[in-house]
């Protein structure tokens, strides 16, 4: 393709020349390429504005907000609002360490769960691989609904209101498997875990010591989407929290937009002052809040962005 | 010793049974365990949950006394369910919104995914895919954060910053359910249409770089080699993924209909789809077993959908079925 003219920036004098070759040269014209590029520089502006909006709000002084509304180009910034949110908000930093948790918790136990199940399916010699993999590929085309599986842990196993909710549905996943399966399969040659074997390894030692360090990027790929799965999660709260100690940070910012009160009255009751209540930033400290939220994401992006596409590409190959 | 057990695999053994390879391999079985605990209680008991659908669910001590005691009533939560107005609105809208979404979702993403492979600057290109994958990654309840900064009715940037502007009076957009429809498919493009793009691309740099090179001597147009080989080498990958959604035809996404426009009750004609209003009916109007009903309804039409889409793909080509 055009990768083989390399990275060269004057298309002008490249397009001269294709021209003269009867337009045989395979890349587009400079107009072509500017429009394209205009394009692409509109969707990226719609893409990031209204983040960079929020940015901006949380920024901006309290009052200017409730008198001239949101804007991109405030006239006084302030930093109130972090202030607040850094200072008074115990709600909020207990929330975070919520999210905190669960994410680390469910990521360590998912991806060991996920592994275990995937490694004895990429195994040729295992027979019970096809059934094993049917039995959880049928759950991503069939399932209960919500409400029998609401009432699973709810009346059958009641971890309702404790932290294991937010942790262990989200423990298997069928999707996750079938894309470590693949990974095991295309890196891992039986002829390796027979030589182990041959040296007297058994499975768990040859999983643990040979196994998982070859599949360093695989394991990487599955615990990013795991831990974007668990930080991003409010619908397990939705469902299931009732407890207020126990919001994550996402389901806190759910009840903050619903009630913009809600901060104010979580912070009334550790510091019990009224006058607080009154003067709080709360428009400003509730995109705050969301931007401290998104933090960790742009935080890790480069990793995110470079696992996802791998694990993208590695599961777009049919196992 | 290895070759051995490798030959006795291979070998179809009838009489060594169950029991013989559970011995063999018990660290495999034990490895399955976890995952086979957690889908069973996540998902299968849940799928023998669907009787409640078909019982008048009281609540009997526990789970399974509960099932078991509760009144028989076949398909009377079904009926009930489908003599409300609901049941028409909220199939109408999951499926009109999610048949746009695969559209749109079909065929930006291609065309972006096209186009950024032909930018020559590689560096702006790459910078354009990791701003547009962005908003994959952020919470449906961030997204409605910026939905609120744009729409809310006193201060959003909408009301507040581009129409007073323009001297047009500001608009109550969490009352109005005109504007939803767009409003929420903008909103699904806008978080989506990165993460798709990302997999195109990703397909585009797999294809075989000979096809161009071929073209390109016997004089093809970059147009040309766009419609006549690009879009036919990108054909499995669009079935794929295209199957996969009408596949989800029945089940909405929930975060984008009941975050996005803030549950707001004024819009429910334009935004309550199957997933919101079981929720809701489970929630709010304790009806459990008609909620039940409704989720049943939606889990077996949407299973058929599957299975009918993988039936059609079967057909026309063997390799791209799911199953």
């Amino acid at each position: 393709m055009d990768k083989s003219f390399g990275i060269v920036n004057d298309n002008m004098k490249k397009n001269r020349k294709y021209k003269s070759h009867n337009n045989i040269g395979n890349r587009i014209s400079g107009t072509s390429n500017f429009f394209i590029n205009l394009l692409f520089v509109f969707n990226c502006i719609l893409c990031i504005a209204p983040i960079l909006l929020i940015i901006v709000i949380s920024l901006t002084d309290e009052k200017e907000l409730l008198v001239y509304g949101y804007s991109f180009f405030p006239d006084k910034f302030s930093v109130k609002a972090y202030d607040y949110v850094f200072t008074a908000g115990d709600t909020i930093w207990r929330a975070y360490g919520v999210s905190i948790l669960v994410t680390l918790v469910g990521t360590l136990l998912s991806v060991l769960v996920i592994c275990f199940y995937a490694y004895p399916l990429s195994r040729q010699s295992f027979k019970y691989k096809n059934f094993f993999s049917f039995f959880a590929y049928f759950t991503m085309i069939f399932g209960g609904g919500l409400v029998p599986w609401y009432m699973v842990y709810t009346q059958l196993i009641p971890i309702k209101n404790t932290i294991w909710i937010m942790i262990v549905p989200y423990l298997m996943n069928a999707w996750y498997m079938m894309i470590m399966r693949t990974f095991f399969k295309t890196t891992i040659p039986e002829s390796i875990i027979e030589s182990a074997k041959i040296d007297g390894a058994g499975e768990f030692r040859t999983f643990f010591v040979i196994v998982l360090p070859l599949c360093k990027a695989g394991v990487a790929t599955i615990a990013l989407f795991c831990t974007l799965g668990y930080w991003n999660d409010w619908w397990l709260p939705l469902v299931f929290i009732t407890d207020n100690k126990l919001y994550n940070i996402q389901y806190l910012m759910y009840q903050t937009l619903n009630s913009i009160q809600y901060l104010a009255s979580g912070s009334a009751q550790f510091s019990e002052s009224s006058k607080v209540l009154a003067d709080l930033p709360t428009e400003g400290a509730r995109m705050a809040i969301a931007v401290i939220s998104i933090g960790p994401i742009i935080f890790a992006y480069p990793f995110f962005q470079k696992y996802f596409i791998k694990g993208l590409t590695i599961g777009a190959v049919k196992g | 010793m290895s070759k051995e057990s490798n030959i006795t695999v291979i070998k179809p053994n009838v009489n060594k049974g169950f029991l013989y390879e559970i011995k063999k391999n018990w660290a495999l079985f034990v490895m399955l365990v976890p995952g086979v605990l957690i889908l069973i209680i996540n998902n299968y008991i849940p799928m023998f949950g669907i009787v409640i659908s078909f019982k008048r669910y009281r609540f009997h001590g526990n789970f399974i006394s509960s099932i078991i005691k509760s009144e028989w009533i076949g398909f009377k939560n079904f009926e009930f369910f489908f003599k409300t107005p609901y049941a028409f609105t909220i199939t109408r809208n999951t499926i009109l919104y999610n048949l746009m979404f695969i559209i749109l979702g079909l065929i930006i993403p291609v065309a972006f995914a096209i186009l950024l492979n032909e930018i020559t600057n590689k560096r702006s290109a790459k910078v354009y895919q990791s701003l547009m994958f962005l908003p994959y990654f952020l919470s449906w309840i961030v997204v409605s954060y910026l939905a609120y900064s744009l729409f809310s009715i006193e201060s959003g940037f909408i009301n507040r910053g581009l129409l007073s502007a323009f001297g047009i009076e500001p608009v109550r957009w969490y009352f109005e359910p005109k504007y939803w429809p767009f409003i929420l498919t903008f909103f699904q493009l806008w978080k989506y249409t990165g993460y798709n793009t990302v997999v195109y691309l990703a397909a585009i740099s797999g294809l075989d770089t000979e096809y161009y090179e071929a073209a390109e001597i016997d004089g093809a147009s970059k147009l040309q080699q766009i419609r006549f080989i690009t879009i036919p080498l990108l054909r499995s990958v669009m079935v794929i993924m295209t199957l996969v959604a009408v596949g989800k035809i029945f089940n909405a996404d929930f975060g984008l209909f009941y975050n996005v426009p803030r549950n707001s009750g004024q819009l429910y004609s334009v935004t309550d789809v199957i997933d919101t209003y079981v929720y809701r009916a489970l929630r709010n109007t304790n009806n459990i077993s008609m909620a039940a009903a409704a989720g049943t309804y939606q889990a077996i039409v949407g299973c058929i959908t599957v299975f009918t889409s993988n039936f059609i793909v079967k057909k026309i080509d063997r390799d791209k079925a799911l199953f």
